[in-house]
């Protein structure tokens, strides 16, 4: 079996998951196992029914009083519990930052660790090969795990598509599971900055790096983004120079994206921009610079001056 | 109130990277190093810690080659009190939970109030040694974390954590407990003359250990530049007004995206 794990706040599905789903029926197909979901929960929970609706085996509903609210203690004790009676081949998440707050911890109960963050894996002569990107994006590594499973695998955001998770029809089963007592105490998440902007969920992004030149000429991107639908996002020295807030920025020490099309203007392509957004769908790069790293990264790219192009491009787009 | 704060040499984020003859790692022999981004933070976070309580000692604890000496003089001239190296051949060559294993092994008998590292490290990037180790040593732990509320510690700690897409949570966790720290949350003190001149004073334990083997080890088997995997179609020649037009077209035709 693998054994996927669902992510939720109160109930609210972390689309994330569904890359997962996608990513375990990837696996089970090269493996042969089934695939099960694992959704912990505080009470019964509607989200069972809409998981049971891709192609898995069952959806299994860990439910405790102490899972309404996350912690690092209750989520391992749950899943700890699962993986007992199920005895899953893979466990898989997606890679986000919950996971990354109990998954190492989850695999160190069972004297495993993590193969966290991958990008792809691949079946080489029934061996399942994973690749994860080490040195801030410098570099790939090919990673095999050695001995016996539950195998734990994450893998980043982007890296399969939520819309490949095939679609079915899945039995579901409540567990009442046994949880101890969290040695922490949760208060309510909170938003800092008003307005605070989720890019991870746009299926359009316009960005805009230094090659903009000035605060002013943003509503050019900005016009560009209205006539596509899309959200607008920059690169670190925009966000530095405080021409858009810190919630717009994309890359390592922003967020990390992958839209259907990403439109980079006027942006070089450093190693951290690229981190937050090579795995988007189509990218196009316009930039006057035609040694620029982002044309390694491009589908299309333009080479010129990008206040010519866009004015084009939105009345390309409005022709319809 | 003790508190350990686990760093690690890394090859340093600017350093022009080749890989090793083998294809499993790069090769390290000429290459800058430096402290861990994060840990870096870690230590800042442990040392004001400390200082708020006005009591303490705060230990740093790396393992990694000889070399790695440079990573606890610089952190014992910046005011960390005494040092634990844990010298291995070649660390990169450990998985994460050896790592964690023999870092446990060596820290148990401090028994400290708390465990601070950096979120991940820049190189292999795991960014789960601590969370492991937590497991291990049989406290709570908290990854993440940007805020620290130092007036709160009194046998429990209230720490502020990032979770995604700009939302933001505190917990109370009870001590001892490990911390994983968010790079850039504070500004990292340099090293004074005198604390410089200080840090030779200090004690360093060496400690020589032999990593058993793990047999649920993920292992390297090659190491690569990313492929590149696109062919970027260069559109309009030169003249970015033909250039958009054609784009519009592909986009909508081609790559189906409009």
């Amino acid at each position: 079996m693998i054994l996927v794990f669902i992510e939720h706040k109160d109930g609210v599905l972390n689309k994330t998951s569904l890359e997962a789903i996608a990513a375990a029926q990837n696996i089970a197909g090269d493996t042969g196992d089934s695939v099960a979901a694992m959704i912990p929960a505080g009470s019964d929970i509607g989200l069972a029914q809409e998981i049971a609706g891709y192609d898995i085996e069952k959806v299994i509903v860990a439910k405790n009083d102490k899972l309404g609210t996350y912690t690092p203690d209750g989520y391992t004790d749950a899943f700890a519990e699962i993986i007992r009676k199920e005895n899953p081949n893979y466990v898989v998440m997606a890679h986000t930052y919950q996971v990354r707050d109990f998954c190492p911890k989850l695999a160190a109960r069972f004297g495993k660790e993590m193969v966290g963050d991958c990008i792809r894996y691949s079946n080489e002569g029934g061996q399942l090969v994973f690749t994860r990107r080490i040195f801030l994006g410098k570099l790939d590594a090919d990673v095999t795990i050695k001995g016996e499973g539950p195998y734990f695998v994450t893998f980043q955001s982007g890296a399969f598509r939520a819309d490949n998770a095939a679609a079915g029809s899945a039995a579901v089963e409540t567990v009442d599971v046994e949880v101890g007592d969290p040695r922490m105490v949760p208060e309510e998440p909170f938003q800092e900055a008003k307005a605070s902007v989720d890019l991870t969920k746009s299926e359009v992004i316009v960005a805009i790096g230094r090659g903009i030149k000035s605060e002013e000429n943003i509503k050019v991107a900005e016009e560009l983004a209205e006539a596509l639908g899309a959200d607008i996002a920059a690169s670190r020295p925009i966000c530095d120079s405080e021409w858009l807030p810190i919630d717009r920025q994309i890359g390592s020490s922003g967020q990390t994206v992958a839209p259907k099309l990403y439109i980079a203007l006027g942006i070089s392509g450093a190693i951290q921009h690229i981190v937050g957004m090579k795995n988007s769908g189509t990218i196009v790069a316009i930039n006057k610079d035609s040694e620029a790293p982002i044309f390694d990264l491009a589908d299309y790219g333009i080479v010129g001056d990008l206040f010519e192009a866009v004015p084009t491009m939105i009345e390309e787009i409005q022709k319809g | 109130m003790k508190i350990i704060v686990l760093m690690k040499q890394v090859a340093n984020k600017d350093a022009v990277l080749r890989i090793r003859g083998d294809e499993r790692w790069i090769d390290d022999s000429d290459v800058s190093q430096q402290t861990n981004e994060s840990d870096g933070y870690a230590l800042e976070e442990a040392l004001r810690t400390k200082e708020a309580k006005g009591e303490g000692e705060v230990i740093v604890c790396t393992l990694g080659k000889p070399s790695a000496k440079t990573v606890i003089k610089d952190a014992l001239a910046r005011g960390a009190d005494r040092a634990i190296h844990i010298l291995v051949e070649d660390e990169n060559a450990l998985s994460p939970y050896q790592i964690s294993k023999a870092i446990a092994d060596n820290i148990r008998e401090e028994n400290a109030d708390l465990v601070f590292t950096g979120l991940q490290s820049d190189d292999a990037s795991h960014g789960q040694t601590g969370v492991i180790l937590a497991e291990l040593l049989d406290i709570p732990h908290a990854t993440i974390v940007i805020e620290v509320d130092r007036e709160s510690i009194n046998g429990s700690v209230r720490v502020k954590r990032e979770l995604e897409s700009g939302w933001y949570q505190w917990f109370e966790y009870k001590t001892p407990s490990l911390l994983t720290i968010q790079s850039g949350i504070s500004q990292i003190r340099y090293a004074s003359l005198k604390g410089i001149m200080a840090a030779k004073k200090k004690e360093v334990r060496d400690v020589e250990v032999s990593v058993e083997d793990f047999e649920s080890g993920q292992v390297v088997q090659k190491v690569y530049m990313p492929l590149k995997t696109k062919q970027t179609q260069i559109l309009g020649d030169g003249d970015a007004k033909a250039g958009a037009v054609e784009l519009i077209a592909k986009l909508k035709d081609e790559a189906r995206v409009l």
